[in-house]
Formats: C-alpha cells, structure tokens, sequence
C-alpha cells in the first residue's frame, strides 16, 4: 500500500538543487515503434502478419516464422509477474541516485515476456497490466501496474517519475481570460496543485469569470502579455524558479486565409501572439524549468501547449490561423528536443474547434472548454505527449494515418 | 546415452596454459593485455610467432579491433583466423573450433586467447554496447549490468527449487577456500558463510558476494596436433568431447536451465566417461546460482537437486567434487571474456598436473563449460569440453 506523499516544504534557498540526470536513452529504430505509441498511451507489441505471433523486443523478422511482416498493433495489456528485483546498485547515475529501484519479469498473456518497471503494488504471481510511458529520457518503456486500483497508486515513487502529475505542483496558466484558461485553471486545482499562477494581459480590464476566478484558493493572478518580450522576461525573473508546470492556453483566432486579406496586418498579429508568444515564454521560462528536472516532489516537469488540430493539415477557413498552429506545432518539437535534457515532458493537446466565440460559424461538434481542461490533467496524470481532443481532433488524426492527401482535398473544398 | 555421430578430436591437444595475472583495473588496453599473453604462449612452447599459424581472439574491450587488426599489431601471418563473440561461451567455441581446424590441417597451431582491459570506465562501456536487445529492453530499466537480470533468474529458480541463499553461499565460500591457494586470485581474504549471508543487497536475491569482480587480465592455450605437441616436448591434453548450443529453451518464461541440459547426453558418449568419473569440474560461475543450475543441467544430478547436491557435497580442491580450483571467476576476477576461458585454462593446469597449489591429486579427466550472452532476459550461449591429461 501506497503512503501518500506529503506536500513538500518551501526550498530551502541555501540548498543546491539536484541536477537532472537521464535514463539511458539509446533505441533501435524499430524501437520507436513503441514511442509512437508511448506518445499517445496505448499499448502495443510487434505482431507477425503471416503467423499472427506477438514478439518483444522490437525485431526486424518474426522469430517464429521469420516473416519480415511485423506490425505495431494494439495488444492485450494482462500478464503476470513471474519475478522481481529490487535494484539497489545501479551503475547507471540517474538510477543509482534513485535506489532502490524495482523491475520485474512479465510473462504477458500473449505471450512475450517484458522487462519492466513495477509499480510497488504488483505482487509476484499476480496479474498486473502494462503500459507503455515515455521516461525522463523521452523514451518508451513498459511498466507494469497492479490489476486492480489501490489507495494512492498514483503517489507511487516509480510511477510518478514517469508522469507529471499535478498533485503539489505550482503552474501557470498564461491566459486566464480564455474560456479554456478558466476551465485549466479550476481543473489543475482539484488536481492537487498547490499555486496556480494566471497570466492577465491588461488585468485592470474587467472579464467574464473574474470573480470565480479569484474566489480560488491557491490561485495568484499575475500580469502576463506574452506578445511582449519584457512583460515575459519580468514574470519569469518573478516566479520563473516556481514554475514546475507551464500551461501555454494562448489563443488567438482569427478566420480567413491568404487571397481574401489585403495585407499581413492579421497574419502578423497571430505569429506575433501566437508564434513569438511561444518564443517569449520558451526562452523566458524554458531554461530555469530544464535546471529544475529533478528539483524533489515539485520538480519541474512539464509544458503544455494547446495547439489546433489544423496544425497538421491546413483548414483554408482558418488558413492563416492554422499555419500559424503549425510553426507553433514545429517550435514545440524544437522546444522538447531542448528541454529533453532536463527530463521535461512537452505535451501537445490537438484540439479540434472550440467551442468559444471565434469559432461561431462553425457548426457543431465543438469541443467544450472543460473538455480540453480534463484533458490537460489526464495528460498530466498519464504522462502522454500527444493527446487528441474531441472527435474532430481525432477524426483528423485517423483519416491523417489513412490518407493525407484526401484531408488536404477535403479541408479545402 | 545414445552413441554418438560425431567425429572424435582425435590427435588434437591442448597446450601451453597462460594466465596473465589480473589487476582490478588496468591504464593498458586490451591489447597490451592480448599481447602480454600471446608473448607467454610463445615463451611457454618454445616457439616463434612465425609459427602460429591460426589466432582465435575473444575480446569486449578491444574494439574497434578484431583479430584481423590484432595480425598485424602483433606481426602475426596466420592462414586461419576467428574472432569469438560469445561472452562467456567464447573458450569452448574457440577450442571447439581451433581443433577441428587443426584436425582438418587448415592450421597448424592455433592460439587462442581471450583478454580485457578495465578503464574505470570500461564496464559501463561495455553494458551500454551490450546488444540491441538489452540496449532497448534492459538497459533503460536501471539493470545497469547483468545483476539485476540474473537476480530474476535467481529469485524464480530459488523459489521454484527451494534454494536457500546457505546453498549458493556454500559454493561462494568453497571457492574462496581454493582461492587462497591460488597466488592469482583477486581476493585474498577468507570468506566465512557468515560473510556471505550478511553481505550487502545489490539486486536481491544478489548480495556482494554472488558477484564477479570486473578486472583486467588475459588467458590462453595453444590447440595443435599431437605429434606436433611431441616435437615441442609440450606436455598436452586431449579434448574428449565438447558441445555448445545457443538459445536453448526459448519458450521457458524464465531461464531454469541452460543449453547444456540439450545436449549433455552426447557429451558424455562422446567423452566416454559418465559424470561420476571426472576428477574436477570447472562450471562458468558469473553468478553462484548459475554454477548450482550447471551442477543439475550437466548430469551431477536432476534439476531441482541442486541444493541437495551442494549440500551433500564438499566443493573444494581435496573435497568430494572439486569445483573451480582457481577460485572462479568469483574470487579470482572476471577478465571480461578472459573469464570465459579461466575454467578451461584451469582445467588443462589439472589435467596436465601443472596448477601447483591448487592441483586435485590425480586429475586426469575433468569437465570446463561456458555460459554467456545475456542478451535480453537470460543467457543464450552454453558449452562444456571433456579434457584429459597424458596420464589417463
């Protein structure tokens, strides 16, 4: 049985703060057949097309029938742990400061056996059920989780190294005057989070949810136009080195694409505030959250950005706009490979239209606010990177698999 | 015991046993550590390194060399040439191999010879290029090494044999015993029971004392023909028999046995000789479970006895079953693959009566095996070899 973890103490200032060290990070490239899947939280195994055989590890042939058909597919998550250890002596840095460390042989219902992390509630000889997660060092692992819940599984030490839960964490939602912001901010609350900072642009101008807002125990308002470099950069010299979880909720929506707009006056107003906004914080924020990787139970652990699900294939509608998404969507890869070394998860939410003002022409299905808000926090508590929200989102994302080409023709016409 | 298809070493013999002696760690590199000993081979036969014709290299550290680089390093003009892979499998392959090569006269004498160097930080070095498998599999999980994947095979062999930590203990310390005899070994100090028991958890069941010592250090032989060993006034052994096999029982959940338990009724047809009729044996000991799982799988007894064997048994050199003269692996050190080839090495000291303070009275026929590459979840490679010395 899991002890809940207690709500760390302020740091102690004369202390010095743990760098972040990774597991090993190298794979075969069939491997990473594994973090696509770690990526959105599902579980896979190579199956052979010809025999229809699970194997694991990742290989290239079938070991049964040597067939080179071998697909990444959807796999039972059952199996048993047939032994166990505890690691006490890693030789490896990142582990052996976190000994002692308890992995298992997991005999899977479908046969291969996994090496895997082991929640401390799996029991030898039981059944447990695995997942993939994707560890500090941005990598696919399994890890095995007891069969049935437990008081406080998700407080578990090993577990919570593989997620960015945020139980006794400090946050900060950039935008608190957007419907989805509002929403994020009361979500991570009952989440657990100790502080939530709200950016406000222009907080002396009144907005709808205010009182709400403020009426929230645990949440400081905090002046934040992240259109303008030093309005960033003095926040960050502020609350920077608090900052264990940052939520960019920018939103700025505007309809139209190319040929029907005279000028770059709009486009330039949605790369300023979308695309520079996203500099702004990643070099104001970015730096002081990759040094706090491993800063105890409030370590810094992750950037969330909430990006349109046109970001992968223009929307003309919206085609500025989704262009936009896109350079925000290519900066966010950019920012994950920066912050890898510091164990940082970045997790993108593709979100299809929301349903907020900007987007009152578009006919229904939009997705709520507080959906997008659940969403973040089951991102958090899981540990995914990609997380499509709403069945627009995932309606792109599967016919994206399918065919490419036939979502450009489609969105266009 | 079905008789056996196999073509019989006949007229092929071992000689020349090196050992350089081994230091925890080492500024050398593998190199020099192959070359120290291919230098005593020579010195030892009273021949010239134009007269190797055949070099057989075992080696984790001494990339990016094989044996094809090491030629012309050592000035070697050899016409048969093999590098083995295989961890801890890598003596009974070469000797498997380097004999059947000089029976068939594509060489003459072949040296064969295993040696690493330990950098502080060769071993990590080595546990992070270990395979694809453990590279995406193992590795990520903290194993760091083969401790925690051999303490999975433990845990579920203890529990499912009824193995008591006093049991490995018991082989742990017989080893020791004969290390003090032997001037080589690492570890110089008496190991009581005691000491094995309260010794620190590294990846239970796996305490200090389960585990090898990485160090630096090499070892050779010589394979050649008989009458060529004659002209040389080389005292010499015969190699009675060999097997090796390579992922045995791969659909076991979790290794309970290695290859050998495929194959040990041809070893002993071949050989000619049952289990009860070796004077020694020398099982390759990365891990004390893993010699008690050989006791079983090499026919000393069936699986699940082995407790019961090492209870009933005294392991050291005048004992009941001489095990690992040396000390093993586990007291004297593992050379890297060098520690592949101590039980082989030591095995033709015994039967060619030249291991001085640690020599069984009377060893005529003896048994060396090989067991290596953990390449995922258990050991893939395993080998043994039925010597026999001029005397018997």
């Amino acid at each position: 049985m899991i002890e809940p973890i207690a709500r760390p103490l302020r740091k102690n200032p004369l202390k010095r703060t743990r760098l972040p060290t990774l597991p090993p990070r190298a794979r075969s490239r069939t491997a990473h057949g594994f973090t696509a899947a770690a990526a959105e939280g599902r579980f896979v195994l190579q199956r052979c097309g010809a025999c229809s055989e699970f194997s694991y590890p990742a290989r290239d042939a079938c070991p049964v029938c040597l067939s080179a058909e071998l697909s990444f597919v959807d796999a039972p998550r059952r199996g048993t742990l047939l032994s166990e250890t505890t690691v006490r002596l890693p030789a490896d840095v990142h582990f052996r400061e976190r000994a002692p460390w308890r992995i298992g042989l997991v005999g899977m219902e479908c046969g291969p056996t996994m090496v895997a992390h082991l929640h401390a509630d799996c029991e030898e000889g039981l059944p447990v059920l695995m997942s993939l997660q994707i560890d500090n060092s941005g990598q696919a692992v399994a890890f095995a989780h007891p069969e049935h819940e437990t008081p406080n599984m998700a407080d578990e030490r090993q577990w919570r190294e593989m997620t960015a839960d945020p139980k006794f964490r400090r946050i900060l939602v950039t935008n608190g005057r957007s419907a989805v912001g509002q929403e994020a901010v009361a979500a991570l609350k009952a989440a657990g989070a100790t502080t939530v900072f709200v950016g406000m642009a222009d907080p002396w101008k009144p907005f709808p949810g205010e009182d709400a807002l403020r009426a929230l125990q645990g949440v400081q308002i905090v002046p934040l136009d992240i259109a303008d470099e030093k309005s960033v950069s003095d926040l960050a010299a502020d609350i920077g080195g608090k900052v264990d979880i940052l939520l960019n909720t920018t939103e700025h929506v505007r309809p139209g694409g190319l040929l029907n707009r005279r000028g770059a006056n709009v486009m330039r107003e949605e790369i300023d505030q979308a695309y520079l906004g996203f500099v702004h914080l990643a070099q104001a924020f970015g730096p002081v959250m990759r040094m706090r990787g491993a800063d105890g139970v409030n370590s810094a652990v992750a950037w969330v950005n909430i990006l349109s699900v046109y970001s992968l294939a223009n929307w003309p509608a919206f085609g500025a706009y989704s262009a936009s998404q896109a350079a925000c969507l290519s900066l966010s890869h950019c920012l994950r490979a920066e912050l890898r070394p510091g164990g940082i998860k970045v997790i993108n939410l593709f979100a299809g239209p929301i349903d907020t003002e900007w987007f009152q022409t578009v006919p229904p299905p939009k997705v709520a606010p507080r959906a997008v808000a659940n969403a973040i926090v089951s991102a958090l508590k899981s540990g995914r990177e990609d997380v499509f929200v709403g069945d627009v989102a995932e309606d792109v994302r599967q016919r994206l698999v399918d065919n490419p080409k036939a979502v450009e023709r489609e969105l266009g016409d | 015991m079905r008789s056996s298809i196999r073509t019989p070493y006949d007229r092929v013999v071992l000689a020349a046993p090196v050992t350089i002696p081994y230091v925890r760690y080492s500024i050398e590199s593998a190199q020099w550590w192959i070359g120290r000993a291919l230098k005593a081979l020579v010195e030892n036969a009273g021949i010239t390194p134009r007269d190797i014709d055949g070099f057989c290299l075992s080696s984790f550290t001494a990339g990016p060399d094989s044996a094809i680089g090491l030629t012309q390093h050592f000035g070697l003009c050899v016409r048969w040439l093999d590098t083995i892979p295989l961890g801890g499998a890598s003596a009974i392959a070469a000797l498997r191999r380097a004999a059947r090569a000089v029976q068939s006269g594509d060489a003459d004498i072949v040296a064969c010879v295993a040696g690493d160097t330990n950098h502080v930080d060769s071993f990590r070095h080595t546990l992070e290029n270990f395979s694809r498998f453990n590279q995406d599999a193992v590795y990520p999980y903290g194993a760091g090494g083969a401790n925690a994947s051999f303490a999975l095979i433990a845990r579920n062999y203890m529990r499912t044999f009824g193995v008591t930590r006093e049991d490995l203990g018991k082989i742990a310390v017989s080893q020791r015993a004969n290390a003090l005899r032997n001037p080589h070994a690492l570890m110089k100090a008496p190991l009581t029971i005691e000491q094995y028991m309260s010794a620190r958890p590294i990846s239970e069941p796996i305490h200090l004392f389960d585990c090898v010592m990485p160090c630096a250090g090499a070892e050779a032989f010589l394979v050649m023909r008989e009458d060529t060993a004659a002209s040389l006034k080389l005292p010499a052994a015969r190699i009675l028999a060999t097997i090796e096999r390579h992922n045995a029982f791969g659909s076991d959940p979790v290794q309970v046995r290695g290859g050998w338990a495929m194959d040990i009724g041809e070893l002993y047809s071949m050989a000619g000789v049952r289990p009860d009729g070796l004077d020694f044996v020398q099982t390759y000991d990365d891990y004390p479970v893993i010699s008690m799982m050989q006791f079983e799988d090499l026919g000393f007894c069936r699986k699940g006895e082995g407790p019961d064997f090492v209870r009933h048994h005294d392991l050291t050199i005048d004992g009941s079953f001489p095990h690992n003269t040396s000390g093993g692996q586990l007291s004297v050190g593992q050379a890297g693959a060098g520690g592949a080839y101590l039980g082989p090495v030591e095995a033709l000291r015994q039967v060619l009566g030249l291991a001085g303070p640690t020599q069984v009275k009377n060893a005529r026929v003896g048994l060396a095996s090989g067991f290596g590459m953990i390449n995922y979840d258990r050991g893939l490679s395993s080998g043994a070899a039925i010597l026999a010395g001029p005397a018997s």
